[in-house]
């Protein structure tokens, strides 16, 4: 366990009546709502940002809106801080509770409540799993298309917390693109629509400013997202390059040419031999670089699109290009690419950075992490969505050496520098969490920080959702607590 | 200079062109800040489809520098100018304050989702930005969102960064003649099922038609749909449609350019640039109740409308007052949405609210988030709430 980013400062009179509290909840909602043995805590007490832990006070596993709405008063009364959990698979601790806080897991508000496929439209509560979404309504032809490569497990919830991507988010955009409306819980109980079946909003577009907003302004209970129509067909190919900088100029070459592909997805050598043992998709093991370029439409769309992007990666010496043939084919492609940091995971530990960069800058920074990895005396795996510039390194260590834990830590730091000073950001679908909470000051000013903390405050004045993450500790207002 | 006015609690109108100046309440502030002053393109690469742009530089010179380069706004924004008789030079910084879109919104977005990141002034006088050059971040709260569409009332925006989208190289819409409201609704729901992109789907009824192309669409009502993308493709698909679509209504198509001024024409609401100051209300509801609310507003009050948005956007003109009680009334009935009175006489904007009023937990919130950003209360103050 890492101990370099610390938490809040557990408050002692909520520790103090710890017994109360649990008594309260038990009150307040049934039986099978409420966690409080030590024992059945564990499994809550991390994310997929093992690195730290922490075990809350209790964890509440609400049905209804009706019951997040009556715990979130109760907290706010008696000032108990709250951790929102969806499937906790947050990569950058966003869902790591503190020895203070009740968890309030949404797994249990797992229902789709309404499919409208004449609005192409569907409402559902915050802990559908995405992928579920999909499944549902796949069979009459349509598809929800934000889908990260954890869709199988993460929920709603989460992806609205996080503004989760994926790898087709070139062509169909982020959540926040797809998302209509919510129910949310606020703070003091208050429960609000925003948004609906409708377009934009009345007054300010607070459904933007909640989307990506790592549970820190509300408790999200139920959604309502965009559907869209199924492509008639999508076409994966690979492509396979000598080197990492031919690579990039092709994605270049390909979106300054006006061809927007539904998917580029980039992976390095040391990706490719992790992603292939795991998965045997058939990628080369003979290059440096490969991309998936996925195009969609009909057969004659798609033959059309595929000849000017093959045409453009020639111009860039293209060594291996290979169409699936088949729909199993396609799946496999996919397999190796979604597994990626699972079949990284079976080699080593590793952490997964998250930056975004312009795509001008794609070639510099790829080169620069390599330097600054090995620098550390690492190696790094590089596997990501090429077409919007969002880099997923992955830094691989032995998580048992502590020295080796450490130098992760601090290499994974520089690349997101790197990132912010090539005109990036710190994260494009990850979120902050606890991870680069202390790095915000590098991406922001401390007054564009302080402004983004009084907006918060405006949701949230005695700082009791998620408290210890997305702003440094440090410059906090009093009523923030400290580390 | 707004720090000068935060001290002083000296309130300021904020505009860009001012050519949206009709929209929502009156303003009355003691001083004036416009963004005219603040104009040029300052980074532009196509290759990553990113623009940057002070706030007072004209949409005009935007569309050109993208038109160059085989490259538009995804979100085809409205030009409120012949609508609302307003003279002037529309700005990119008054289009994101706005959160101005046309058509194409139902499927590329608002404009709030092409704008990656702002450089903005709050009320205390910081120069302060949000969002950045990469469409894919979740750094900190978005408050990229936030001031997209606050009309002034949280900062003034003095640059912006958003994204664009290659044009497409052929256009085409296809025509359903004859079909009533119900109906159009029915054939624009298919016509969104199937993979085909339609990038355009409005209901001109029969009362309009004759405004739209010199009156040259088919007689009947028309219901529209259009696809762009590569010549090929767009053929292809154009075929599909017409095979699924045609044993509900007589079909037409228009080509490339007459396509391109038509969707202008609905983009602009073209009926209703009438040289009067009828009341126009812009309602945005789900796209299935579109019909209904019309079919109810009608036996109530004299109106005239066209549908947009999947029949999900209403352009309605009322004969004499704005009604804005039935009209809102009649729509929470069918479902909800929210109903922004565009355009009406000075008197008329006094007495109604022109954007949807909030509940009072969302009021409450929102009056928290504007003082938290301009704790003088100096920008645009009474804007986008009355009394």
């Amino acid at each position: 366990m890492s101990d370099v980013i610390s938490f809040l400062q557990p408050r002692e009179k909520v520790l103090a009546r710890r017994s109360t509290i649990i008594a309260d909840l038990a009150d307040l909602l049934p039986a099978d709502c409420l966690v409080h043995e030590p024992r059945e805590l564990v499994p809550f007490e991390t994310d997929a940002f093992v690195a730290y832990r922490r075990l809350p006070l209790a964890v509440v596993l609400p049905h209804t809106t009706a019951q997040v709405a009556a715990v979130l008063k109760y907290c706010h009364r008696y000032g108990v801080p709250v951790v929102p959990r969806g499937a906790g698979t947050s990569l950058c601790g966003g869902a790591i509770p503190q020895e203070d806080a009740i968890v309030i897991g949404l797994s249990k508000m797992s229902r789709i409540l309404e499919v409208d496929f004449a609005n192409r439209t569907a409402t559902v509560q915050a802990g559908v799993t995405n992928l579920s979404i999909s499944d549902t309504v796949g069979p009459e032809g349509y598809f929800y298309a934000p889908d990260p490569s954890s869709q199988l497990a993460c929920t709603i919830g989460g992806n609205i917390a996080m503004n989760s991507g994926g790898a087709h988010c070139l062509k169909y955009g982020v959540t926040t693109n797809n998302l209509l409306g919510v129910k949310m819980v606020l703070m003091d109980g208050t429960v609000i629509d925003l948004g609906g079946k409708h377009l934009d909003s009345a007054g300010y577009d607070l459904l933007g400013l909640v989307c990506g907003s790592e549970g820190q302004l509300g408790i999200v209970t139920e959604a309502t997202v965009r559907l869209l129509a199924k492509p008639e067909g999508a076409r994966p190919v690979l492509f396979g390059f000598t080197s990492s900088e031919e690579a990039g100029a092709c994605v270049a070459d390909v979106i300054g040419a006006g061809i927007i592909p539904v998917a580029i997805e980039f992976m390095d050598k040391p990706a490719i031999e992790i992603c292939e043992a795991f998965a045997k998709a058939g990628y080369p093991l003979d290059v440096e670089a490969l991309l998936i370029v996925e195009v969609e439409g009909s057969e004659a769309e798609m033959e059309a699109m595929l000849a000017s992007i093959v045409e453009i990666a020639r111009r860039h010496g293209v060594k291996t290009v290979r169409e699936s043939q088949s729909a199993t084919e396609a799946a496999l492609i996919w397999k190796g690419r979604k597994s990626a940091f699972g079949a990284t995971g079976r080699i080593a530990d590793y952490i997964c950075m998250d930056g975004t960069v312009p795509l001008s800058q794609l070639s510099y920074v790829l080169k620069r992490t390599g330097e600054i990895v090995e620098g550390f005396g690492l190696r790094v795996a590089n596997v990501f969505h090429a077409g919007d510039g969002n880099m997923h390194p992955l830094i691989l260590f032995n998580a048992n050496d502590p020295i080796e834990a450490a130098k992760a830590e601090a290499a994974g730091n520089e690349i997101l520098k790197l990132c912010v000073d090539a005109g990036g950001c710190l994260t494009g679908e990850h979120g902050v969490g606890i991870e680069k909470r202390d790095l915000m000051l590098h991406q922001y000013t401390r007054a564009e920080l302080d402004q983004q903390i009084r907006v918060r405050e405006a949701f949230d004045g005695q700082w009791l959702l998620n408290p210890s993450k997305v702003f440094p500790l440090d410059g906090r207002p009093q009523t923030a607590g400290a580390a | 200079m707004i720090r000068a006015a935060a001290e002083a609690k000296r309130s300021l109108a904020i505009s860009g062109g001012n050519t949206r100046s009709g929209f929502g309440q009156q303003v009355e502030a003691q001083g004036v800040l416009r963004s005219p002053g603040l104009s040029g393109i300052v980074a532009y690469d196509p290759a990553e489809m990113v623009l940057t742009a002070r706030a007072g530089t004209p949409v005009a010179e935007i569309d050109e520098a993208l038109a160059e380069n085989g490259q538009m706004l995804a979100f085809e924004p409205m030009d409120h100018r012949p609508v609302m008789g307003t003279s002037g030079e529309p700005t990119i910084g008054g289009i994101f304050a706005t959160n101005t879109s046309g058509p194409r919104r139902f499927v590329a977005g608002a404009a709030r989702d092409s704008l990656l990141g702002v450089r903005y002034i709050n009320g205390r006088g910081e120069v302060l930005r949000a969002g950045g050059r990469v469409m894919k971040n979740v750094t900190g709260l978005d408050l990229v969102k936030l001031l997209a569409g606050s009309f002034g009332t949280l900062g003034f925006l003095t640059e912006v960064t958003f994204r664009v989208l290659p044009r497409p190289q052929d256009q085409r819409t296809i025509i359903l003649s004859g079909l009533d409201d119900g109906e159009a609704t029915r054939a624009m729901a298919i016509a969104m099922s199937l993979s085909v992109e339609v990038s355009g789907a409005a209901h001109l009824p029969e009362s309009v038609r004759g405004r739209f192309l010199n009156a040259t669409l088919p007689d009947g009502p028309a219901t529209v749909l259009r696809l762009e993308g590569l010549a090929a493709s767009v053929a292809v698909r154009a075929e599909k449609l017409v095979a699924t679509l045609q044993s509900l209504a007589p079909i037409s198509q228009l080509d490339a350019e007459e396509s391109r001024v038509l969707w202008q024409e609905i983009r602009d609401v073209k009926p209703y640039v009438d040289g009067t100051m009828k009341p126009l209300w812009k309602v945005s509801v789900a796209p299935t109740s579109g019909f209904q609310l019309v079919a109810a507003l009608r036996l109530q009050a004299g109106i005239d409308c066209f549908y947009d948005w999947q029949g999900g956007l209403l352009w309605m003109r009322m004969e004499s007052e704005p009604e804005g009680e039935l009209v809102r009334h009649v729509m929470h009935q069918i479902g909800g949405g929210h109903a922004t009175l565009v355009r009406a006489s000075v008197d008329m904007r006094a007495t109604e609210n022109a954007y949807e009023p909030l509940p009072a937990a969302v009021l409450a919130l929102q009056a928290r988030i504007k003082s938290q950003l301009d704790p003088a209360g100096i920008f645009n103050p009474g804007k986008m709430a009355r009394g």
